[in-house]
């Protein structure tokens, strides 16, 4: 596929690793923020091309690990009204609410469908003109666009039975949330490329010299994350720290125009709760007042909802970097992808799975298999 | 938040209101929005994240990308600079059979 | 069955079939159909008969009886609930007559006989019927078994997905052939027989909202005659596995599992058409974990490696055959895969279905 396996060489990635190599003089710690760049690192095994002294941190930029519980617990409510048509992208069915998740909401009777996209929802409102049909509208900056699209247009034919429940979450207030916590490892970050095709990367030389870090955009395939890597250790031994863009042939400065101006029309900041971290300022959309009609947060009433967290769940802490999944005590143990207590267990890229099925490679080379 | 796959952009046509695309990913086409990119054209290529074209790819800068990274090491080799023995690269995969993809 | 329906017009030949007199009158199924009575019979006389025994007028019986040859007799049972009914490559009938062959050539069973029971759901309409079970006995005489034994019920509107089909297979072991996860041994090689996530995916691309204009068809197909083509060349095959449900990392977990050892694949091995390729990655599916309908997995000793792999590719259905990894004495139980940067990753079974995914 043009433009996809070019940057899968596997040679030319052994090459960038050795130029890794040769400029790593001492440790660094680096946060990937998008959770499609940790399931590349994941799936690709590009950690272990890396020198020792370079840990990647997995960030919270994953939309499953850190919608808030509330939220969760507001979609399966709604999800389990009579009537509805409840539509969600395929990676939020097993994120576990207070007492359950979408899956067990089907097979309790809710109509639940997974959709490839929030036009998909759309389609299903004209043809089922009297159900509700309600779209779960999560998502980072990335998928705004196409959420706001789909908002847009049920409101310009008057689909008056099409809904969204709306969660997005933003990059630059986590960036900075994290780096102002006094337990912070962060010493640089890859930022993630496709939110800033989106938004483009103004927002970010503010940060990078607030916080006095490296921050470099960065793709997803193998040659792109292990640059992404490269620039940013080359700047941390260099003690620069500027905003740098790696994936230029996605990216630019002011982003894509167009779909920022619907995104200002449809949503409007918010503070937003992070699962697992707590509220940020101003670090989530909702949707304006404009498209309230369209809003399931006020169509249905989800109030009463009583969340319960898992006591023994600690994504919030692997969420900020501050601990390694393998320091929760329930790691492994009551807590596994087969019976996740938290978000970050559930998630493919989630931190804590990542671990999971991570760790079993590590106990391979620790073994000293020679291949 | 970050699935997003290049595909080239084969023909531009409306829905209602809504400017449409047909890409081609390589093997499957698919229909996707185009209202994000007012400017694109036949030809190009897009990144394409739940049924919406993103952003177009700028080829020129994806080949300046790729000329950079096949020239690194070349003059460590040239110059016979010998890798670093803790981190000799996995021997070459034995290769059994015929490349992936199929005709 | 009563006189009456004796005395309508028996229909003999399928290429001539269109919907006989009586089942004219219902052009879908109606809960009758299901009762025992007339209705039922005339579903069997106009149309499972022809299409599953074409020819045969002898009595109607409620148990057939085989002659068998030989001692050691492989059975199967499979249900087939597939969604939707017809698609690009096949449709439920011929699925689940591939899926049961299958099943008994993985054993290296012969496979002789299938057995197959309907769930109509009220509504279904009689063409689409019609065109299942043809497509049915198609498949069956393609593989070379026939149908032996049905059975027909019906169910409300609204209870059923149109048709659900069980079949029961009965095959023959033709000598001491053990075929089986234990017989796994490091230092083998493992190959598949062509190109995997084919069927998967053309489902995924009739499911709602994940259309393609796409050339993705269904690789569903009988396996019986590849696998006696490799068994000739090879007589000392060690596992057959069809990756079905969960695909080749779910069936490789598996055998590794059921044998204690461990297995090494090779990512850049492994053939995936472009068209499967793109639509995997447009919708972040592996294909490792998408379901596949036509092909097989072999295990063999490694001195027989270049034996079977040409013996697979002389096979109108192993032509893209690879040899894709191998048994190995590490990490047991496991399956691991070498990435294409020479890294490696740990393949671990899927908990439920692999869905599409955004992030």
């Amino acid at each position: 596929m043009k433009y996809l396996t070019e940057f899968r060489d596997g040679e030319i990635a052994q090459r960038i690793a050795t130029e890794i190599r040769q400029v790593t003089t001492q440790p660094w710690a680096i946060m990937e923020v998008c959770g499609g760049q940790t399931h590349s690192i994941m799936r690709n095994g590009i950690d272990q091309l890396l020198p020792p002294e370079i840990e990647l941190i997995h960030g919270p930029g994953c939309p499953v690990c850190v919608t808030p519980l509330e939220v969760i617990d507001k979609a399966l409510a709604i999800a389990a009204t009579p009537g509805v048509i409840f539509c969600s992208f395929g990676d939020m069915l097993r994120v576990p609410g207070s007492d359950r998740d979408l899956f067990r909401v089907k097979s309790e009777g809710g109509d639940v469908r997974v959709v490839y996209s929030p036009l998909d929802a759309v389609s299903l409102a004209r043809q089922h003109p009297n159900r509700q049909v309600v779209f779960f509208g999560i998502g980072f900056e990335t998928t705004a666009p196409a959420n706001a699209m789909a908002v847009h247009v049920a409101k310009r034919e008057k689909l008056r039975n099409f809904s969204m429940l709306v969660s997005h979450v933003l990059v630059p207030p986590a960036i900075d949330a994290i780096m102002r916590s006094p337990v912070n490892r962060v010493q640089a970050f890859l930022a993630a490329g496709h939110v800033c095709s989106v938004m483009g990367f103004w927002q970010y030389p503010m940060l990078a010299s607030t916080h006095q870090v490296p921050i470099v955009i960065t793709g997803f395939e193998p040659l792109d994350v292990l640059e992404g890597i490269r620039r940013t250790i080359a700047q941390l031994e260099r003690g620069q720290h500027t905003v740098e863009n790696a994936y230029a042939r996605v990216v630019t400065f002011d982003g894509n125009r167009p779909a920022q101006e619907l995104l200002e029309q449809v949503f409007t900041v918010s503070d937003r709760a992070w699962r697992g971290i707590g509220i940020i300022p101003n670090s989530g959309w909702r949707l304006s007042e404009a498209y309230r009609d369209h809003d399931a947060e006020y169509r249905f009433d989800v109030t009463g909802i009583h969340t319960q967290e898992s006591a023994l769940c600690r994504s919030g802490d692997v969420l900020q970097g501050t601990i390694k999944p393998t320091s929760c005590s329930a790691f492994g143990a009551q807590c596994t992808p087969r019976t996740p207590l938290g978000a970050t267990m559930v998630s493919s890229e989630g931190a804590c799975a990542a671990y999971f099925n991570y760790g079993r490679t590590v106990q391979l080379q620790r073994a000293g298999s020679a291949r | 938040m970050c699935l997003a796959v290049p595909g080239r952009i084969t023909s531009i046509y409306d829905e209602g209101a809504m400017r449409m695309a047909k890409l081609d990913f390589g093997g499957i086409t698919k229909n996707v929005c185009l209202a994000y990119l007012p400017d694109a054209v036949v030809g190009q290529y897009a990144i394409v994240h739940v049924g919406f074209a993103i952003s177009l790819i700028d080829e020129a800068s994806a080949q300046e990308t790729l000329h950079h990274f096949r020239s690194l090491g070349i003059l460590e080799e040239e110059l016979g600079e010998v890798a670093d023995e803790d981190y000799a690269p996995p021997p070459p995969c034995p290769v059994p059979s015929q490349a992936t993809s199929l005709s | 069955m009563s006189t009456i329906a004796e005395q309508q017009p028996v229909v003999t030949s399928m290429e001539e079939w269109s919907c006989p007199l009586p089942l004219r009158d219902y052009p879908s199924i109606v809960m009758g159909h299901g009762g025992g009575g007339q209705l039922s019979a005339e579903l069997v006389t106009h149309l499972f008969r022809p299409a599953f025994a074409p020819g045969d007028t002898s009595a109607l019986t409620d148990s057939t009886v085989l002659m068998l040859p030989g001692q050691r007799i492989a059975c199967t049972t499979d249900t087939f609930v597939v969604q939707p009914l017809e698609f690009p490559g096949g449709t439920i009938g011929s699925l689940a007559v591939h899926g049961t062959v299958n099943d008994l050539a993985m054993s290296g069973a012969r496979p002789l006989v299938l057995t197959a029971g309907f769930i109509l759901e009220e509504g279904l309409p009689m063409a689409q019927l019609a065109r299942i079970v043809h497509d049915m006995a198609r498949a069956a005489r393609e593989a070379g078994v026939r149908i032996v034994c049905g059975d027909t019920k019906v169910v409300e509107r609204g209870h059923g997905d149109g048709v659900y089909i069980n079949t029961s297979g009965i095959g023959v072991l033709d000598d001491d052939v053990h075929i089986a996860p234990d017989r796994a041994t490091v230092g083998d090689v493992v190959l598949v027989s062509g190109s995997i996530g084919d069927h998967g995916m053309a489902i995924m691309s009739q499911r709602e909202g994940l259309e393609f204009e796409t050339a993705i068809i269904s690789d569903s197909a009988p396996l019986n005659g590849l696998v006696e083509a490799l068994r000739t060349a090879v007589p000392d095959v060690h596992v057959l596995r069809d990756p079905t449900r969960g695909g080749v990392a779910t069936s490789l977990n598996e055998i590794a599992a059921d044998a204690g050892v461990g297995i090494m694949l090779e990512e850049q091995a492994l053939p995936i058409r472009p068209a499967v390729r793109a639509a995997c990655e447009l919708l972040g599916l592996d294909p490792l974990f998408v379901a596949n309908e036509g092909k097989l997995l072999a295990i063999v000793p490694a001195d027989a490696a270049n034996t079977a792999l040409s013996s697979l590719r002389s096979h109108p259905l192993g032509t893209d055959a690879a040899i894709i990894g191998e048994v190995v004495t590490d990490h047991p139980g496991m399956l691991v895969a070498r990435t294409g940067l020479g890294a490696r990753r740990v393949i671990t079974m899927p908990i439920g279905e692999q869905l599409p995914r955004i992030c």
